[in-house]
Parts: C-alpha cells; structure tokens; sequence
C-alpha cells in the first residue's frame, strides 16, 4: 500500500513543484488577468481547499483501517461491528455543511457574473460609452469579430481597451463553438439559434490566447485567437489606423470567410449590411436563393436581446 | 466501370496504410476463426452451446467476451490519440483520422464495453445472488444480447466500410447533422446505439422483473446482497433514462436518413434540443455504469474483511438518492449554453447534492473495512484502489458543479481527467474486480493471484500517470479534441507524461490478459464452490454452477444469507436438503441471433440510405417476433435423475 501513495504523492507534487518554480503563468485558469477570471479564480481556490479537506479525511481513515486491520494478526476484529447511528449522522451532515459552504459564493458568483464588471480605467473616446460591444460569429474554423460602434471587422484577433468591460455577443454561423479566453474569464457557447453574451475586462494591456473549446470537425484545433487588450490611447491609435489604412470588407470576401477553411488574422476598415444581419448557414443559404431568412423571427425567440442580460 | 470505382472508394475506407492493415487483419482472423471451428468441428457445440443459448451465465459469459474485445479496440484507439499528443505538433493522425478515433473511443467504451461488462457480471452474479434458476425473461435475456452484439458490430464495421463517425461521443448538433456532416459516420453512430440501446432497455426491464419476483423464500428486498440491490435501482435508471435517448436517437435518424429538422441549422431546428435530450439520458447513464460498481465493491470489501457490510440500510438509501438526483443535474453539461443564472444555480446545486450519498456511500465502506481482517486478494486490491482514486474523481466533479468554476473547466482536459477518474477508479476498477471475483464462478477455477496483483499495480499506478497531470493540462488551457498542439504552451512535456501513463495501462490490461491465458491453463481449480469464503448465495453452489443453478431452491432468513448456513454448519444446525424436484428449464432459442442478423441487415441498409436492404431486414425483425409467438413450446423439465447425476458429478451428493 505504501508504494501506491508513495507513487501518488510523487505524481501529485511534481506538477505542484513546476507551478511553484516559476512557470505558473502558463497555468492560465490560475493566472487570472481580470476581473471575471479572478473571481472563478477565487472559487477554484476556495474549493480546492474544501476538497482537499475531503480527500485528506478520506485518505487518513483509509490508511489507518489498512495498516492498523490489514495485517495478519491484527487484533480488535469484529464481525458485529455493522453499523453506527451516531457515525452515519455525522458524515451525512458534514457533507451536507461542506456543499452549503460551496454552494453559497457558487450562486453569489454566478448572478455577479450576469452583470457587467467594474471599470477600472475610463474609456477610450473611441468607445462612445462605458462598454464596448463586439460581436462575435464562429465559422468553421475561424472567428469574425465585429465592433457595430466602430464599424470595424477583424478576424482572429481582438483589439479591446483594457480596464473597460467588454460585452461580448456570440454568434456561430455554422457548428457550434465556445469561447473561452482562460486568463480572461470562463467559456461561453456560440450557436446557430440562440445568441449569447459574455463580459470580459482585461486588468492591463497584454495579449491573452483564446481558442474554441468546444469540437467543431477538422480545423477546431487551429481556431485561436488573440485578445489585445490596450491603454486608452493606444485603442484609439489602433481605431484611427484600422480606419485610415485598412481595406474595406467587401460582399465577396465577406463570403469567402464563410468557407469552411483557416486563415490568417485579418483586419478590415468597414463591413458590408449582410454581416451586421447575423444569419446563420441556412439563413444565408435562403437568402443567397432570394428565400426569407426568418432572421427576424428569430430575433423575437432572443433570450437575450435587451443586453440586461439574460431574464 | 467508373462508377463501381467510384462506389467502392466510398465504400471502402481509403488512403491510410493503418487501415489497409486493419482490413488484412480482419480477414485473416475471421479466416482463422472459421478453419479452427471447421477443423475441430465445432460449429454445432458454438451453435447450440452458445449462440442459441438462453442461460444467464452462459450470456453473462458472451458479453463479457465481447466486452473485453471492445475494451480492446477502445484502448487502441485511445493509445493512437494519445501517440498523437505525446509531443507537439505530431503527425501520426491527421485531424479527420483523430476526429473519428476519439469519437469511437468514446462510444465504444461507454456502450460497447462498461455497460455491456457489467450487463455480463449482473447475468451472471443477480440469479445466483438471489437465489434464481434463471432471469425472469430468458428468451429476451438473449435478445438483449444479440441486439448489443448487433450493435457493437455494426459500430466497428465503420471504420472499415463507409468511414466512422467523428462529432465526439455526444455527437452535438448541429455539427453532427448532414447539414455540416454529409458522410455514413454519424448513421453508424445513430443506428449502431439505437439497436443496442433497444438491447438494454429490455435488459432494465428483465432484472427489474427478476429480482422483485424471483427471489428465493425469506430473502426480503432488505435482506439481499448489495450488488442485487445495485442491479435493481440501475434497472429502474435504465427503464427512465433510455426512452429519451431512444427518442433523440431516432429524432436525428429522421432527421439525418429522411431529411427531417428536428436539430438542424435550418427550418427551425434547435441543436440545443439535442443536447437536452443526450444527457437526459447521458446523465443517469454514468449512474447507470457506476451504480453496479458500487454494488461490486460493497460484495468484495464486505467479504474480504470479513464482516457484514456497514451501515446497510443506509447504503440502500444513498443508492436510491442518487438514482433520483441522476435525473435532475443534466444541465451541468451545458452551464455555458446560455442558461439564466437562477437555471445554473439550480442545477449547480442539485449536481453538489450527488456528493452527500456518495460521501456517505464512501465512509461506509471505509468502516466496514475498520474492525475487520483485511485479505489483499486481487479483487480487493482493485476494489481498495477505488476508495481514494475515486474520490479524486469524486471531489474534482464538485469543483466541476460550482457553474461559475465550470466556465474554466468546460470542454478542458481537466473535465475529461475528472470523468476518467470517475469512470475508470470507479467503473473499470470495479469491472475488473467483479471479474476476478466471479471468475471462479464462471470457469471453475481461479485467475493467477500473482500475475492478477501484477497487472493491477501496473494498471493502477499507470491511470495515476496518465490521469493526475491532465487536471493541470485543464488548467493549462488544453481543451479535449484537439489533434494537435503547438510547442510553446508548456503543454508538451505534461502530455508526453501523460501518454507514458496510457500506454502503460495498456501493458496492465495486456498483463490481465495473459493472466486469464495462463490461468485457463494452469488456473487453481475451484472445487469448493467457495473459494472466497464468500458470504451470499452464489458461493453456496459448486462452481461452475449447474445449469439450473439451484438443485434445491434455498431458504433465506438474514442479510448475508450464505455466511449465516455456514455459521448454522458449525454449529451443527444445517438443515436437511430437501429433496429435488424435476426443474422446469427454458429451451434454446435460434430466434434471437437471427433476429439480430437481420437487425444488423436493416441498420446497415439505412446508414448506407439503402432502402432496399433496409425494409427487408426490418420485416425479417417483425417475422422473428411473429415465428416466436407460435412457439408453444419453450421450456424443458429436468429430470431427477440427471439433477442427482450432475451434484454427484459436483462432489454435492455422495
């Protein structure tokens, strides 16, 4: 028995010892970079402690019946011993205290999340607004991000004020992905028949990995992205270049990125009506053959289209 | 000319040299099994000793055969993903090759080998628990069976023919929709679960039936080994759960065979809907796989440290609560699917709840082991090995509940190290320990001890390897699914341990292997029927049992009935046997391996939207069931003689 926890508290601690010695930013859930991910931060360490309470309460009792009953002739065998009202009640309730313990910031932390977070820097005057909004489409396998109060679309990257909450909307044209930037905040679905909303504020300028989390078909593996969060100043910079040097998306390539392909990060100056319309593939398919989309029908079923958030 | 080439390069799966020499293989080893049947001439033994048998043990054995093989191939394919993330950047699978092989794996594993595992272990181990001659329904015992071998057949012929199915186990629409998904794959995975999911519904139903109705006089449903008590509440979970994935299942075959929008992108489809109806049954369906586990271990602590297990009733209880809550968490696979906050809560809640009886479950079994004389047998190390490593599993699954954490973990490497904690310190560790216990039960003899221990320690600490760095792989931002990964993430060297860990469970299950091998050949015999000393009624018979189990039915008056006639032997008040009575017997049956020839025949027909093989075969179905209702005749009488000649034969009779 020894050899088996020996082994275990060996596979345990190296990972343990690497995230000490200095590689823990590459534990990106752990390495929170704003207000969002701090809090899901927060919960993972808190119920990390809890669990780990557990499983050292587990482990000692498993232990100690081994060794002390595990021997040939251990004394103090008793075959009568088949139950113990008193014991039973207490494990009935210590569970039930550590599960209130869980489920009380659980709750707190879920309606919290609903709502925007906290500025913490003011923004931009390329925002118009407290909050930035950015639409975002998956298609196979790539990500459009649109920014409807700047009229601008990129692709694979997302520039975004830091300090400042970002309304995230999710839309897929196609299979249905999850957005997911760990050192920002947790995942959210994109899907074809329901849009959806995530916040995300960055503490500092930096780039944070994204990536599509849930499987897509063949090139879900390669469909990342990058979030640039940036200083006032340099989101207004960047707003002024995209607009002053960057092309048009035109009606063609706007379709082209509908392909299911890869691509590079791209950045465009403007953005055709037919993007702002948010069909999905079917929707486009009807269109293209001059059919109704029933887009706007759809937009009636939105659980959430007054941006308050889904109620 | 053209045409036909054209065909058979669809048909046929091309282009990849491992499946050129998968092809080869699966030629010659049917070439194989059909010289050496021919040789030693023993189609006739196959055909009437096998496959039209209609014993529980004799089927608990076929799924257990079965279940090993798909154990087998889900370990290979596991094996090549995990060759394919050892290190990054690798080129050992191309991403639609991996799609498919994690897909399968999935799929084969859940259905094709736990589930039919433990459908084998509970054939074999419930009747003589309870003290039965048979199950309830022999004959649909055995169309259970060969609708599940259908199945498993059908799935595995993809991979070969038409090319498998490659949207994951959960096969998530839209993705999985001809929409976005045109090939045979998603068919295979739709009409290959469906005909054995039929398989087990019916199952459900036969042991529900069986083990409130068949038990031996005096053994109350409070008086009955836990594994029975296991077995009856999974029942109860199958014959809830099934129906709504039946339903989804035959939802996108409609949609997907004849064009219909139940889950599709277009006309009003909702993808979502799929994954409601999937883990409304994919939910209690981990129950359904972990329930008989725990009723395994429950068997094999209580009787390798000797005492009653403790806290009985109690254990009962949390079983029953967890079957409930099985049916009211199905959510938390979908807490980032847009769900209001008050929804997540709710379901975020009642996940945490399952820990309360599954606490409970887990300190009872510490303290039947406190006070006792603990025997480190092979299937007691598989069952002590459960205890923490599940509760590894256990407690990540709460971390996973807390919705707001879960956003971070969803669809990450972390999730899929939680569920194979689970599933694998729970549900293969208990399979594997069933097998070693009721092994003696099954042949007459033992497994090797020595090379059993061997294979457990390299299987055990090896899932340790493999599975513990792949929580930090989670928190690394790996998700699940990907083919590949680019070097710089600081996710290289924690795969590559993490693939010496899989392929080193692969030595363990092929050291388990060569264990029943060498046990067949060398193996202890078992000529007690008792080897264990056991402590419910399956040990009170010789091993292996007889066919008709049971010479004289026995008489049950406490918990543990088995242990309390040994205790009444030593104390010099065993009854006198009653007399034996000629045994009413099921006959064999042909109809149900047919029946599910031509189920195979019509779920073949329509993958390939081939009707004119599929309508034949579903009318072969409907003339299966119409030639069994004209059949009278189903059951035989054992005479006396041939009851008093076989104990004889068992050392039971002098």
């Amino acid at each position: 028995m020894m050899k088996t926890i020996r082994a275990k508290a060996a596979v345990i601690l190296l990972p343990l010892l690497a995230l000490l010695t200095g590689c823990s930013d590459k534990i990106v859930v752990m390495n929170p970079q704003g207000p969002v991910a701090r809090s899901q931060y927060h919960l993972i360490v808190w119920s990390l402690i809890m669990m780990s309470l557990v499983l050292a309460i587990v482990l000692i009792i498993f232990i100690y019946v081994l060794v002390r009953f595990g021997r040939r002739k251990s004394k103090g065998f008793d075959p009568n011993d088949t139950g113990n009202r008193k014991l039973e009640v207490i494990w009935l309730i210590v569970p039930v205290v550590i599960c209130i313990l869980l489920a009380v910031p659980t709750v707190k932390t879920l309606y919290a999340l609903d709502q925007a977070p906290k500025a913490t820097a003011a923004a931009p005057s390329a925002v118009h607004g407290k909050t930035l909004t950015i639409d975002v489409t998956s298609v196979q396998w790539k990500w459009l991000f649109r920014y409807p109060g700047q009229n601008i679309e990129t692709v694979n990257y997302v520039v975004i004020p830091s300090g400042v909450p970002v309304r995230f909307n999710l839309h897929a044209y196609d299979a249905m992905n999850a957005f997911w930037v760990p050192e920002l905040g947790g995942q959210q679905y994109t899907m074809t028949d329901m849009p959806m909303k995530l916040w995300l504020q960055a503490d500092k300028p930096g780039n944070y990995q994204g990536r599509s989390s849930n499987f897509s078909g063949t090139g879900f593996a390669h469909m990342t992205f990058t979030v640039q969060a940036r200083s006032a100043s340099d989101f207004n910079t960047w707003v002024n270049n995209v607009k002053s040097s960057k092309p048009a998306l035109t009606h063609d390539t706007y379709m082209n990125l509908l392909k299911p392909n890869t691509v590079k990060p791209q950045t465009y100056s403007s953005y055709p009506p037919i993007v702002a319309k948010d069909l999905n593939k079917a929707q486009m398919n009807a269109y293209m053959n001059g059919q109704p989309t029933g887009n706007d029908a759809m937009h009636g079923m939105n659980m959430d289209n007054s941006g308050k958030g889904g109620k | 000319m053209n045409s036909i080439t054209n065909f058979l390069s669809h048909f046929f799966v091309t282009g990849d040299p491992m499946i050129y020499g998968a092809d080869v293989s699966i030629v010659l080893v049917t070439l194989a099994i059909f010289f050496v049947l021919t040789y030693f001439k023993k189609w006739k033994w196959l055909w009437q000793e096998w496959l039209t048998t209609t014993d529980h043990k004799k089927i608990g054995i076929m799924y257990i055969i079965a279940a090993l093989l798909m154990f087998f191939r889900g370990g290979v394919d596991a094996l090549m993903m995990r060759t394919q993330l050892a290190l990054p950047g690798m080129t050992f699978l191309n991403s639609d090759h991996y799609n498919q092989v994690f897909t399968t794996h999935g799929t084969i594993m859940i259905i094709f080998a736990a589930m039919p595992f433990i459908f084998g272990l509970m054939n074999i181990a419930v009747p003589l628990q309870i003290g039965a001659r048979d199950v309830a329904f022999p004959f649909l015992n055995a169309v259970s069976f060969w609708l599940f071998f259908a199945g498993a057949m059908l799935f595995n012929l993809s991979f070969v023919i038409g090319g498998s199915p490659d949207a994951g186990w959960s096969a998530y629409a839209p993705y999985a929709g001809t929409e976005l998904n045109p090939g045979v794959g998603e068919n295979y995975y739709l009409l290959a679960v469906q005909i054995s999911g039929i398989g087990s519904l019916a199952t459900g139903i036969n042991f529900l039936v069986t083990i409130l109705k068949m038990r031996a006089p005096g053994m109350t449903l409070f008086k009955m080994p836990m594994f029975s008590w296991s077995i009856l509440i999974t029942s109860v979970i199958m014959i809830f759960a099934f129906p709504a994935f039946t339903v989804a299942l035959a939802l996108m075959t409609v949609d997907r065979i004849f064009g219909g929008h139940f889950f599709t992108i277009a006309s009003g489809g909702s993808p979502m809907l799929w994954a409601n109806l999937f883990w409304f049954w994919g939910h209690p369906e981990v129950y359904i796989v972990l329930l008989p586990v725990f009723g395994i271990f429950s068997e094999v602590i209580a009787t390798f440290a000797h005492k009653t297990l403790f806290g009985y009733a109690i254990m009962v209880w949390s079983m029953v609560a967890i079957s409930l809550l099985s049916f009211i968490t199905w959510l938390h696979h979908f807490f980032t699917m847009g769900n209001t906050a008050p929804v997540n809560a709710f379901f975020s809640i009642s996940t945490m709840l399952i820990a309360i009886p599954t606490g409970v479950k887990i300190f009872n079994w510490l303290f039947t082991l406190n006070k006792g004389r603990i025997h480190f047998t092979t299937p007691m190390l598989w069952a002590l090995a459960f205890i923490p490593n599940f509760t590894i599993g256990g407690v990540t699954g709460v971390m996973l509940a807390m919705a707001p954490a879960d956003y971070q973990y969803h669809n990450s490497a972390f999730l899929v190290a939680h569920f194979h904690s689970t599933l694998i310190a729970g549900t293969v560790f208990g399979i594997f320990c069933g097998l070693h216990y009721w092994w003696p039960k099954m042949f007459g003899y033992l497994l090797d001890e020595k090379r059993g221990k061997w294979a457990f320690w390299v299987f055990m600490i090896s899932f340790n390897i493999c599975f513990m760095p792949m929580y930090f792989l989670g928190l690394m931002g790996q998700t699940r699914r990907m083919y590949t990964y680019p070097a710089g993430l600081g996710w290289g060297p924690v795969n590559f341990v993490i693939t010496i860990g899989a392929f080193g469970m692969g030595v363990g299950f092929v050291i388990m292997a060569y264990n029943i091998i060498w046990s067949a050949l060398h193996g202890k015999r078992d000529t007690t029927g008792d080897p264990w000393d056991g402590r419910t009624l399956e040990w009170s018979i010789p091993s292996p049992a007889a066919e008709y189990n049971f010479a004289t039915i026995p008489t049950v008056s406490t918990r543990d009935a088995f242990e309390a006639m040994k205790e009444d032997k030593r104390a010099g008040k065993e009854k006198a046997p009653a007399a034996y009575k000629p045994i009413h017997m099921p006959n064999n049956s042909a109809i149900p391996v047919v029946m599910s020839a031509f189920m195979f025949i019509a779920g073949f027909g329509f993958v390939f939207w081939w009707f004119w093989m599929a309508i034949p075969g579903v009318i072969g179905v409907i003339g299966c069931m119409i030639a069994r209702s004209f059949v009278y005749n189903d059951a035989h009488l054992i005479p006396v003689e041939e009851i008093e000649r076989t104990e004889r034969a068992a050392g039971r009779l002098s």
